[in-house]
């Protein structure tokens, strides 16, 4: 069974993120960018399924800027086996992504799709399941567990408000990676070195006939209120009084 | 071999995560237990730690000399006790075995150590012999097929551990001096050959150097490193390299602890503000990071010659006497400005303070550097 894993280049996790000052977005000016960490979880998945037998192959695509290949060469150092870079500097929304990502779903007809649930960018949580929804597909979001029954179905645990709940669905099916999955791997140094030499296939959107023009508009991006300080309280009686009229929370 | 930026990035970002996720939360356990956890032996191990030096074609990374001090100066930004793990296998363990090796020897050998299946160690030091390691004083007599290795050999790092050792012992008794010596890959499981207990130790918890002796030790014929009395070359070829390797690692540890400096300095208030505002306090920064700076420099402008194929015996010495003696003042203005928080347990930065001391002392002394740049100099005539 072949594995797709769709990664994104993200700004690294532990930037601090700046705003810019007209409003319009984040400043991305010499900011260290490396693999959304859900898509780390997401590779991890799928070569641990190809190391344990049950997956034969694992593909990784990225659809973004020319340097979005050193983020598809992580994931082959951490033990894919291709690449293909879908290369455009225009911004890419969910619908788009979702478009491209189902063209390459046709193209190379994996047995299973295990992505991020969302990119710790923009946060949409929406690629995903817009996919599944284009391919008619069954899909499992927010898998903490994936037990493979064959090559037919898979049962997926997924993170939910009140606990944990356990699916069973029919494969081919699009899985997204939660953060307890499971722990990704550093690459090896060997393999980083072996991964230069595993090929990466780079494609255009329009190579697709996917049209990525926005359809969203953004009106303006702010850093988040400063936190406030504390207050201490008198008595409990105090406290529940300040939570029911100024916190608002009782 | 030499990388493409990318690929470099990635090796040098990949073993940075390391040590900052794995490696640093680990320090103080470290130390207080004397040992590095298992677990952590074998991450480094699958991370590739152990075959930094050892070439491709016998499973290692053979990275170019540059690349190995990016990597050293990453691996120096956490307690040097992590380093040690891996560093003799990557330096004084191996690379007699890289540079003089016949290839039975390599293929026996070197796969077991750049894997970390194998743990090595370089038996030089006597305790008639440190500096003047010319005065060898372990005999290897020669009989038949067989050398029989009779003698001590003094704080060998790693030597609890290790299951092969390269030994200079003195093959001609007549001939004294450098000559008369002679280098041996000996296994452990060797009969005659006693580990003694981890020496007692004023820093690098959870890295430990022993006595090793051997009595009646005999080793085959085959497993002599190069010719008859060619162990000293060996030897300094083997320490040359190893000396950039520890100049990086103190470049790494500087850079860790004037980071370190940094924060407690925006922090730590006095007179209502910020101790990073005093000037006092920024002319030790500047002393620091200047300094640092000029060791990164130096390292890695002697790696690049040395991966030209360039000669830097003289570089090589100059980059470990001075990245050595610039850690031991950066790790003392640290313990300056973190005042009474350096000087007790819980920072880690007088932890720092005592393992960067033995930077100035093992793999050649100051003063020994001192001796080989000067002798050098003289003899380029400036």
């Amino acid at each position: 069974m072949k594995v797709l894993v769709p990664v994104k280049r993200v700004i690294d996790y532990n930037v601090k993120v700046r705003v810019k000052p007209d409003q319009s977005g984040v400043d991305l000016a010499n900011v260290k960018m490396s693999m959304n960490p859900f898509d780390e979880i997401a590779t991890e998945e799928a070569v641990r399924m190809k190391e344990k037998g049950a997956a034969t192959e694992v593909v990784v695509v990225s659809i973004g800027p020319q340097p979005a290949q050193e983020t598809i060469r992580t994931a082959l150092a951490m033990g894919a086996d291709r690449g293909l870079l879908i290369q455009t500097d225009q911004t890419v929304e969910p619908l788009a992504v979702a478009k491209l990502l189902k063209a390459v779903v046709e193209q190379e007809q994996p047995g299973l799709v295990i992505m991020g649930k969302q990119a710790i960018d923009d946060d949409n949580n929406a690629t995903g399941q817009m996919l599944a929804a284009l391919l008619d597909w069954p899909q499992a979001t927010f898998a903490s567990k994936i037990e493979l029954n064959g090559a037919s179905a898979a049962n997926v645990t997924r993170e939910v408000d009140g606990g944990l709940q356990t699916l069973e669905v029919q494969l081919p099916a699009i899985v997204t990676a939660d953060l307890r999955l499971n722990e990704p791997r550093y690459a090896s140094l060997p393999n980083i070195m072996k991964a230069k030499k595993k090929p990466i296939d780079v494609k255009s959107p329009g190579d697709f006939g996917v049209d990525i023009t926005p359809r969203l508009k953004v009106s303006k991006v702010t850093e988040p209120p400063k936190r406030q300080g504390g207050v201490k309280v008198e008595s409990v009686a105090d406290l529940v009084m300040r939570l029911k009229n100024e916190a608002g929370v009782l | 071999m030499a990388f493409d930026a990318e690929t470099r990035e990635q090796l040098i970002d990949t073993v940075r995560r390391f040590v900052a996720e794995r490696l640093r939360p680990l320090e103080a356990q470290v130390a207080e237990q004397d040992r590095v956890p298992d677990e952590i032996v074998r991450e480094m191990a699958d991370l590739g730690l152990f075959g930094l030096s050892i070439p491709e074609a016998f499973g290692g990374l053979g990275l170019a000399m540059e690349d190995e001090c990016l990597v050293a100066i990453e691996l120096g930004r956490t307690s040097p006790a992590f380093r040690s793990v891996i560093g003799t296998n990557v330096g004084i363990g191996s690379q007699g075995l890289v540079m003089f090796g016949t290839p039975e020897q390599k293929a026996k050998w070197l796969p077991k150590i750049a894997s970390g299946e194998i743990v090595t160690s370089f038996a030089l030091t006597e305790p008639e012999a440190g500096s003047d390691s010319a005065a060898v004083q372990t005999r290897a007599r020669r009989e038949g097929d067989v050398y029989v290795l009779d003698g001590a050999k003094r704080y060998i790092t790693n030597a609890g551990k290790a299951q092969l050792f390269t030994v200079m012992a003195r093959t001609d008794p007549d001939r004294k001096g450098a000559g008369g010596v002679s280098a041996f890959l000996v296994p452990r499981d060797l009969p005659g050959i006693t580990v003694g207990k981890p020496e007692k130790k004023m820093g690098q918890q959870g890295a430990h150097i022993h006595d090793v002796s051997f009595d009646g030790v005999r080793v085959p014929a085959a497993n002599r490193l190069g010719e008859e009395g060619e162990g000293f070359k060996v030897a300094m070829q083997v320490l040359d390299r190893g000396r950039l390797h520890i100049g990086a690692v103190c470049v790494g540890v500087a850079e860790r602890l004037i980071a370190d400096c940094v924060a407690y300095a925006n922090e730590r208030k006095q007179f209502g503000q910020p101790i990073a505002q005093f000037q006092l306090i920024q002319g030790m920064l500047a002393d620091s990071k200047t300094e640092a700076l000029a060791a990164r420099a130096l390292v890695l402008e002697t790696a690049r010659k040395r991966d030209a194929g360039e000669s830097v015996t003289l570089e090589a010495s100059a980059s470990k006497y001075f990245a050595s003696e610039m850690v031991g003042r950066v790790a003392d203005r640290a313990v300056q400005i973190f005042g009474g928080a350096g000087y007790v347990a819980d920072y880690g930065i007088e932890r720092l303070y005592r393992d960067v001391r033995i930077f100035r002392i093992y793999e050649g002394t100051s003063q020994i550097q001192q001796v080989v740049i000067a002798r050098e100099t003289l003899k380029r005539g400036g």
